[in-house]
């Protein structure tokens, strides 16, 4: 596969296993270019692109930012309030006022899942999800994988543990629909009340297992990914308190060490120290949630510019 | 509707009339705004009358819908009385029960008066009011219960929202006893169903989106069923959608409580799935929402064995600025007065779930009865209103909102091919809608 | 499209080895040895030709340092972006720094010279060499943009309507370039 023949990254649900690997293979090729002195390649040149964040988030909207400038992009950060009880201008009116400027790819993180898929329906423009509510969230799925990638040189037949609030995070539905594509084995864990077994109902016969008890779930993995736990979903009692998460979740040293000696601790961020991660492990030598970051800056030019490059072909 | 109106008889349809037990080729006499004769007296009576020859087509008593939102007082973006009745008339509806969730809400004698005088005025079908059990429907302080009946308000709801005090509902259902109030229950536990916006399922895990369990409908189904049970009062479960509410109902009636239900047509013709195919389309949110596959096969059950008793379509319109929004911001709520009667002979009749006679006591019938209105409406019997529809049974049209009477077009069904038409609808003895010339003046 | 005929081959494996040599024997004279030297060879046969090169010049005069050998993909800084959609791209590899380094960028076959034009550009981005020069296997005209190679390996005068292609054991199995007759006119 030479190019991704769709408009828009709304999700990993419907992307490929060989548009999964286009978009790695890229990413290879922009990773070099943050190691240069001049980190930046001119392939976006005149093209305007638009990081409309609803959501707060400055991980995600800064590596988006970083991604279209190195491309030479004009670049445009907006980030919203966003409240349901206050009508104002609608998302599809913001969008169009965009569209009016000649936008080439909109980036757009929402707490509504199926926002972005709405605004692409809607739009010429490209849009990239950048998280919609509790639905997708391609492209740190992308990193993740990425980051697999060059550690184990595969993803195949590797055994991945996703654990937390699997229930409520659009990142744990991405990572499982890119892991299975590549040919990975999935462990979700996590209390009954976050991720539930009926959670397997999405991907009926591939290899995801649940489980309750951490220690189970770590045994002999290749590398754990920590989801974030949000203050949230304590007032929903979906548990009792945080130190009881942490006695029965939390991924410590002690934990870890029932898993590979090999294995990659992974974390989409931002992290809750002390919470569903400890520092020791956080900050350990099997970490490499700093590696996610750099590398999300580089899969997330792939991304753009193999969606904005489409547009030759458009008009 | 004040003016003379000629007589007609009605020949060569299929009288569908449970109430009479009738059903097969039956002429009609109309005089007056009432059925002057039925049968062979119609015919040897007819003289003079103009005559409808209505070869082919069913006959049936006009529809009674329990459950129609006419969006007036407040919300006219959406719906009129006078939008809203012609939506009625098209869909072969005489009569709807008007619910109170407008702005002002149906609480006093005030409004409830005002509703019906716009109706008198502007409507093309009969308007009933309800009232709201509560004040303003906030859930807190009963409506004046006996001021409203005595206005001859019949049915009390807090529609759009369930009562979740058991003791109000408790009080109200004791209190309303006295005047043979029913009282309408939207059952929905609002701790269960929190901030959902979906059916709890599958099809809400894979779209993302927060779901709302039915038992927060059988919860408080459950809970309304006891009540009956204690205080001996008259209670009816708003558009049922879950198997275990109907599980709930059915026990009920078994034990001789004074419980009654209704169910919404999209219960029967769609679930959640629906959502699956259509990701994110917000024509597919509404309060109850679509339930799995298992719950749309309990609801046609339920209509088989009589734990429903009516058919109400819980006609919802919103205008697009309520709906072309994001799926969590979309107002709840769709069409239905137009596509139910097709929907209920497309998916129960030619489905083969029931007979023609069943449709009709679950649409005007059995509701008419509710409204204590058996033998004036929902029937064609001598003396009964003049209010019936003509209906192809066969007739096979495409749903197409944009040719809607009503004001809005938030129905999920454009596009589907369904058989049975309404030909022409009469209120009062005058023919109101007649299909391809749409309301008749 | 019509495939394209063989119409002759410009130089077999032992003339191409003999062509290496010879440009290996040019770049040391002109520099007065290889001391510091960079090669960078544009992706994909170039760089192939430039590993070559560095081991050709080494093997005649070894160098006190070893040679300097990088690779350049210059898809991101082709200036046809706007009309073709995007390709994909493989990275780069300048393992040393070329700040006031001489650089020698060493392609397959020089044409209308806007690959090396976007390779100027592209090694701008990781410093500031002394000088940069070009060396090529095959040099067939046309040129679009002013642009000339130092180092030569075959210099042949062609037609737009013409395809010179250049053949490597270690990317095609064998040694050999060619020229091409295809109807339609250019590549």
């Amino acid at each position: 596969m030479k190019r991704l023949s769709r408009k828009d990254l709304l999700d990993l649900e419907s992307v490929s296993e060989a548009e999964i690997r286009l978009i790695l293979d890229q990413a290879e090729a922009f990773r070099e270019v943050a190691l240069r002195p001049v980190k930046k390649v001119p392939a976006l040149r005149g093209k305007t692109v638009i990081n409309l964040f609803f959501e707060p988030s400055t991980r995600t909207a800064t590596s988006f930012q970083l991604a279209a400038q190195r491309l030479s992009a004009d670049v445009v950060d907006i980030k919203v309030a966003d409240s349901s009880v206050k009508k104002g201008e609608t998302l599809l009116d913001t969008v169009a006022t965009f569209e009016a400027m000649d936008l080439s790819v909109l980036i757009m993180r929402t707490s509504h899942a199926g926002s972005a898929a709405m605004v692409a329906a809607n739009t010429k423009a490209s849009i990239v999800n950048a998280g919609d509510g509790m639905h997708e969230h391609p492209t740190q799925a992308l990193l993740d994988l990425f980051t697999l990638r060059r550690h184990f040189g595969r993803i195949d037949g590797l055994e991945v543990a996703v654990v937390g609030d699997v229930l409520h995070s659009r990142v744990a539905r991405s990572d499982v629909w890119g892991l299975l594509k590549l040919g990975a084995k999935v462990r979700l864990c996590g209390p009954t009340t976050l991720c539930p077994r009926d959670i397997l109902g999405l991907w009926p016969g591939a290899p995801v297992k649940v489980f309750h008890d951490l220690r189970e779930a770590l045994e002999g993995v290749d590398a754990v990914q920590v989801l974030r736990i949000q203050m949230e979903r304590l007032q929903r009692h979906l548990f009792p308190s945080t130190r009881e998460y942490s006695r029965l979740y939390a991924l410590t040293s002690e934990r870890l060490a029932v898993a590979k000696p090999t294995c990659l601790v992974m974390h989409p961020g931002p992290m809750n120290r002390g919470l569903e991660i400890s520092s020791g492990v956080a900050d350990g030598p099997q970490s490499v949630i700093g590696e996610q970051v750099s590398n999300g800056v580089a899969v997330r030019m792939a991304v753009l510019y193999l969606l904005a490059g489409n547009e030759a072909e458009a008009a | 509707m004040n003016e003379p109106v000629e007589r007609q008889l009605i020949t060569g349809a299929r009288l569908v009339d449970p109430a009479q037990g009738i059903d097969g080729e039956c002429a009609v006499l109309v005089e007056e705004g009432r059925i002057a004769a039925v049968g062979a007296e119609a015919l040897k009576q007819a003289s003079g009358a103009a005559v409808v020859d209505a070869q082919g087509l069913w006959l049936l008593p006009g529809l009674v819908d329990l459950h129609v939102h006419l969006r007036e007082p407040g919300q006219e973006g959406k719906e009129t009385i006078a939008s809203g009745t012609r939506a009625a008339a098209a869909g072969g509806v005489t009569t709807v029960v008007a619910m109170p969730n407008t702005v002002p809400a149906m609480d006093s004698v005030a409004i409830v008066e005002l509703v019906r005088a716009k109706a008198r005025a502007e409507g093309v079908v009969h308007v009933l009011p309800s009232a709201a059990i509560t004040k303003g429907r906030q859930g807190a302080e009963l409506t004046e219960i006996g001021e409203l009946a005595r206005a001859g308000v019949k049915v009390f709801t807090d529609d759009g929202d369930g009562v979740m005090n058991a003791e109000l509902m408790r009080r109200a259902l004791e209190y309303g006893a006295m005047f043979g109030a029913l009282f309408m229950q939207h059952c929905e536990d609002k701790n269960l169903a929190h901030d959902g916006v979906m059916n709890e399922g599958p099809a809400s895990l894979r779209l993302g989106l927060r779901g709302w369990p039915k038992a927060a409908e059988a919860s408080m189904a459950a809970r309304d069923a006891v009540l009956a049970e204690a205080t001996g009062g008259r209670v009816h479960f708003a558009h049922l959608s879950g198997a275990q509410s109907l599980e709930i109902v059915r026990t009920a009636k078994a034990k001789g409580l004074n419980v009654t239900a209704e169910t919404a047509p999209h219960f029967f013709a769609l679930n959640d799935g629906w959502l699956l195919e259509h990701p994110y389309d917000t024509h597919g949110k509404m309060n109850p929402p679509l339930g799995s596959e298992a719950d749309r096969l309990a609801v046609i059950r339920a209509i088989q064995d009589g734990t429903l008793d009516c058919i109400a379509t819980d006609h919802a319109p919103h205008s697009s600025l309520d709906k072309n929004v994001e799926f969590d911001k979309a107002a709840f709520g769709i069409l239905g007065l137009e596509t139910s009667l097709a929907l209920a002979l497309e998916v129960l009749v030619h489905g083969g779930h029931v007979d023609a006679a069943k449709i009709v006591s679950l649409m005007s019938a059995r509701p008419a009865e509710l409204l204590g209105l058996k033998g004036r409406k929902g029937t064609l019997a001598k003396g009964a209103d003049a209010d019936l529809c003509l209906v192809d049974p066969d007739e096979a049209w495409v749903v197409d909102p944009e040719k809607f009477q009503s004001k809005s077009r938030n129905t999920p069904f454009t596009g589907m091919r369904l058989r049975g038409r309404v030909k022409r609808t009469m209120v009062s003895g005058r023919w109101v809608y007649e299909d391809g010339r749409g309301i008749l003046a | 499209m019509v495939e394209p005929r063989l119409k002759a081959v410009l130089l077999d494996g032992p003339d191409l080895d003999r062509a290496l040599t010879r440009m290996a024997h040019e770049i040391l004279e002109r520099h007065h040895g290889a001391d510091g030297l960079a090669l960078v060879g544009i992706k994909t046969r170039g760089e192939v030709l430039a590993r070559r090169l560095a081991a050709r010049i080494e093997r005649i005069e070894k160098p006190a340092q070893p040679l300097h050998v990088g690779a350049l993909d210059v898809t991101f800084y082709r200036d046809d972006t706007a009309a073709r959609p995007a390709r994909p791209a493989a990275a780069s590899e300048l393992p040393f720094s070329v700040e006031g380094r001489t650089v020698v960028l060493v392609d397959d076959v020089l044409y209308t010279g806007r690959t090396v034009r976007a390779a100027l550009t592209a090694l701008l981005d990781y410093g500031r060499a002394a000088r940069v020069q070009l060396a090529v296997m095959v040099d067939r005209g046309l040129r679009e943009l002013p642009i000339r190679a130092d180092f030569v390996g075959k210099n042949v005068p062609t037609s737009a309507r013409e395809r010179v292609r250049v053949f490597l054991a270690e990317t095609d199995g064998e040694d050999k370039v060619v020229i091409m007759e295809k109807e339609g006119g250019d590549r």
